[in-house]
């Protein structure tokens, strides 16, 4: 059993109100962070705790928050993105579903240690009933004398906003969220310049993901140093992830971040093993946009060592052998699963989520669903698949926002580790229309731990 | 003022110094020629504009003095400023010359080369960014998208089917107009220019999303389908208008004015923007005061400058047996080396007579 931090107390009765949230001991780290602490020994507490950005890219939040402008005289914003949009990722929705009140704890502590008077939960538009949850237990925290003006005596006014989005993908780029936020259309911004200098009504600003801001909470009670001690090297503390696809047990499991991958996936703790008896095929380990590796390559990395559940290890070998943490959405798909038609669904979606500002985003997620689409219905040539490639390439790194670079690696892995399968496909168009699967890559035998 | 500090900046091995917070495109244009990138979305005249099309695309392959790190990615040259000793590859990259390759190739399966019927045709920067910076052939298979007819009122013909969605005319109306009455619907590969409840724009100030649009999806209801844009000569000319400087470039063939467009510089932006009335409602030479003709420098076709020999012409520097290392030009018919049709001894274009069936292989059939 590993450490919780986050959903420790998420199975109680009634941890939703702020009541039993408070009797078990909730917001004892917003007072000792605005009584015992200053705002930067609060930055300094998450700079030592290690602690990275939870909704993908994994950049130290620490950092993150010291990077923030202070102009005299001109207000800055926290703003939450809870615009969980990402296929594959549910934790934060579990996590403001089950317990409110640790996002709000986060939140208030982090509006603290970033002088942010007025703070945002931009939440996604097709969480339609949780909205709802939160603006109860802000009502709720404010009624305690925890929200509003002079907390707890300390001086320190805080309001928090929840603004519902109205279900854009790309609002959750944290440029595009800002713009949405003030009421524009959602375009990404062009960087430079960056939030942290020129954000929110063009006011320093910091996003931060709804993990991110809730594990705030922990560090705060039990110290930076021993969160840091949570998990291996650089990927400290715990972190949600939300399995899904052909398991057992599809659901959000918090992990240390030391626990191997096949034990993720085979223990009765966490998936309890792919469904019905079938074979793991492949593995998305972290969101939609990130690669997708066979089993052989999930399981153990390319040097033979087995693969933890951390951000290092599922980076180990970069995009040829290895794929990345992300936002934690980790799919996984079965020997009956048809890698082709898989990958047609996310260039589906990523068409029909771009944004439309540059070009190579705008026209070329559209160009590569076309071509999955044709192969998928047995219309395709041997030369789509290099042309496939081709497209990729070409709007991967060339686009304003990492939309384009996730619309594109999921194409490239598909074809990097399983090209055989487009051939197959194009091969036998009749065949694939009747399976409506492909080949399969096992990595035999699979070991099942005890 | 203050001295603003000086850049030094090198941009494909040539050094020029430029005040700090000039972008690299601007740098470059001050080189000038080949080493200033493609730009199909920024607009010097227009705030916020650029970033979009990435066929500004370059490689800083050293950041600064301080930092020599090169950037990871290729770089939006239109929205970096340089910094002191950066050094950037433009059509020194292969990089970048493959990177702009696919964006002109993105920017293209969506158009409908529709260049013989349109209006833009001669002048269009997708045309020149094609000629210059694509590919031969296509390697789309799909039907292009089409877009439901929108009428933006009498003066402005739009063609969505043609759009690259730069932004430039929704920058205009914003900067220009005061209030914006279009803008951009949708999102992905379906987004459009429209007003979102059909309405026609009359602001003064609207006719210069003509000017200012790089294709054919904003043309000039007044001169639709009138002339071909290389038919005509352009003329400054001005009047005493009271709402704009009246400064503008006439179009004409004979003496009758087809056109009125603002005047472009070489990187074909306006010099100065004009109102509606100067450009729509005053189609007679009597209403301008002529200055003279036009110098065009840029645009593909009018800037052969075929009437006047000093104006805009360009001498071809070398002849056509020059380039093709003394081979003397053919007919376009002689393909015989290739074609299943000609018979290889004979030589069509040294026929002294018109050709003739037996001059053919006979029918196989």
């Amino acid at each position: 059993m590993g450490v919780k931090l986050l959903l420790d107390k998420a199975h109680i009765e009634g941890i939703r109100s702020f009541e039993v949230y408070r009797r078990e001991g909730g917001y004892k780290a917003v007072e000792k962070a605005l009584k015992e602490m200053n705002p930067e020994s609060i930055v300094e507490e998450v700079k030592k705790s290690g602690l990275r950005g939870r909704g993908g890219a994994g950049f130290p939040a620490g950092m993150k928050w010291s990077f923030i402008a202070k102009p005299e005289g001109i207000p800055r914003h926290l703003v939450c993105n809870a615009d969980e949009s990402e296929p594959g990722t549910f934790k934060d929705r579990y996590l403001m579903e089950h317990i409110p009140h640790l996002l709000i704890e986060g939140l208030i502590i982090s509006s603290f240690a970033l002088g942010s008077n007025d703070t945002y939960i931009y939440i996604r538009g097709e969480y339609a009933w949780i909205p709802d949850i939160l603006e109860q237990a802000i009502e709720e925290a404010k009624a305690n004398g925890f929200l509003g003006k002079n907390i707890l005596g300390t001086g320190f006014d805080c309001n928090i906003h929840v603004q519902r989005g109205a279900g854009a993908y790309i609002c959750g780029e944290e440029t595009a969220l800002i713009e949405s936020l003030e009421g524009k259309r959602g375009n990404p911004r062009i960087k430079p310049p960056f939030p942290a200098i020129q954000g929110l009504w063009q006011r320093p600003t910091v996003v931060n993901n709804v993990e991110t801001l809730s594990a705030v909470v922990p560090i705060i009670n039990i110290g930076g140093e021993e969160y840091a001690k949570i998990g291996i090297g650089r990927s400290t503390g715990t972190k949600l992830i939300s399995a899904c696809g052909n398991i057992n047990k599809p659901g959000v499991y918090e992990i240390d971040m030391t626990i191997s991958v096949e034990e993720f996936i085979y223990s009765d703790e966490y998936c309890g093993g792919i469904a019905n008896g079938k074979k793991l095929k492949a593995c998305i380990p972290g969101g939609s946009s990130v690669p997708v590796l066979p089993a052989n390559l999930l399981l153990k990395t390319a040097k033979g060592e087995p693969r933890l559940m951390n951000y290092e290890s599922l980076a180990d070998g970069g995009f040829a052998t290895g794929s990345s943490m992300g936002s934690g959405g980790f799919i996984v798909l079965d020997e009956d699963q048809c890698i082709v038609k898989h990958t047609y669904t996310l260039a589906r979606f990523y068409r029909h989520e771009s944004c439309g500002q540059c070009s190579p985003c705008r026209e070329g997620t559209g160009w590569m669903e076309k071509i999955l689409k044709k192969i998928d219905e047995g219309q395709g040539k041997m030369s789509d698949i290099d042309l496939l490639w081709d497209i990729q390439r070409k709007i991967e790194g060339n686009t304003i926002c990492p939309l384009g670079d996730a619309a594109a690696w999921p194409v490239a892995a598909a074809i990097r580790h399983f090209r055989d399968e487009f051939e197959w496909h194009i091969q036998h168009p009749e065949e694939a229309q009747k399976r409506n699967y492909g080949l399969a890559h096992y990595a035999d035998p699979i070991h099942v731990p005890a | 003022m203050s001295e603003q500090p000086l850049f030094k900046v090198t941009i494909d091995n040539i050094t020029i110094e430029v005040p700090a917070g000039t972008t690299i495109l601007n740098a470059a244009r001050k080189i000038g020629g080949e080493v200033a990138p493609p730009a199909m979305c920024y607009y010097s005249k227009l705030e916020g504009s650029g970033g979009k099309c990435r066929t500004c695309l370059v490689e800083v392959s050293k950041g600064s003095e301080k930092d020599p790190r090169p950037m990871p990615k290729l770089v939006a040259s239109c929205r970096t400023t340089v910094m002191d000793g950066m050094e950037v590859k433009n059509i020194t990259s292969e990089k970048v010359i493959d990177a702009r390759n696919g964006v002109v190739e993105f920017l293209l399966i969506n158009h409908p080369l529709d260049c013989p019927v349109c209006d833009q045709a001669g002048e269009c920067h997708l045309q020149d960014l094609s000629y210059n910076h694509g590919k031969e052939g296509t390697r789309f298979e799909f039907q292009k998208r089409v877009f439901k007819k929108h009428d933006l009122g009498p003066y402005i013909q739009l063609h969505m089917t043609r759009c690259i969605l730069c932004y430039r005319c929704v920058f205009t109306a914003d900067q220009l107009t005061g209030k914006r009455e279009h803008g951009v619907l949708d999102r992905g590969d379906h987004a459009e220019i429209a007003t979102f409840i059909e309405k026609s724009l009359e602001n003064e100030f609207i006719g210069n999303v003509i000017d200012v649009c790089p294709v054919g999806a904003l043309t000039d209801k007044t001169f639709r389908f009138k002339n071909r844009v290389w038919f005509l000569k352009p003329m400054d000319a001005h009047r005493d208008c009271p709402t704009c400087s009246g400064k503008v470039t006439l179009w004409n063939r004979g003496d009758e004015v087809y056109r009125v467009t603002a005047r472009k510089d070489q990187w074909g932006e306006v010099e100065d923007w004009i109102c509606n009335t100067c450009r729509f409602e005053k189609k007679n030479t009597s209403d301008w005061v002529i200055e003279g003709p036009r110098l065009i420098d840029r645009h593909s076709v009018i800037a052969q400058g075929h009437y006047a020999g000093s104006v805009g012409m360009h001498k071809p520097t070398e002849t056509f047996e020059a380039v093709h290392n003394g081979r003397k030009p053919k007919l376009l018919m002689d393909i015989h080396s290739v074609s299943n049709v000609n018979r290889p001894e004979i030589t069509l274009s040294k026929l002294d007579r018109p050709a003739h069936s037996s001059d053919f292989k006979p029918n196989q059939d």
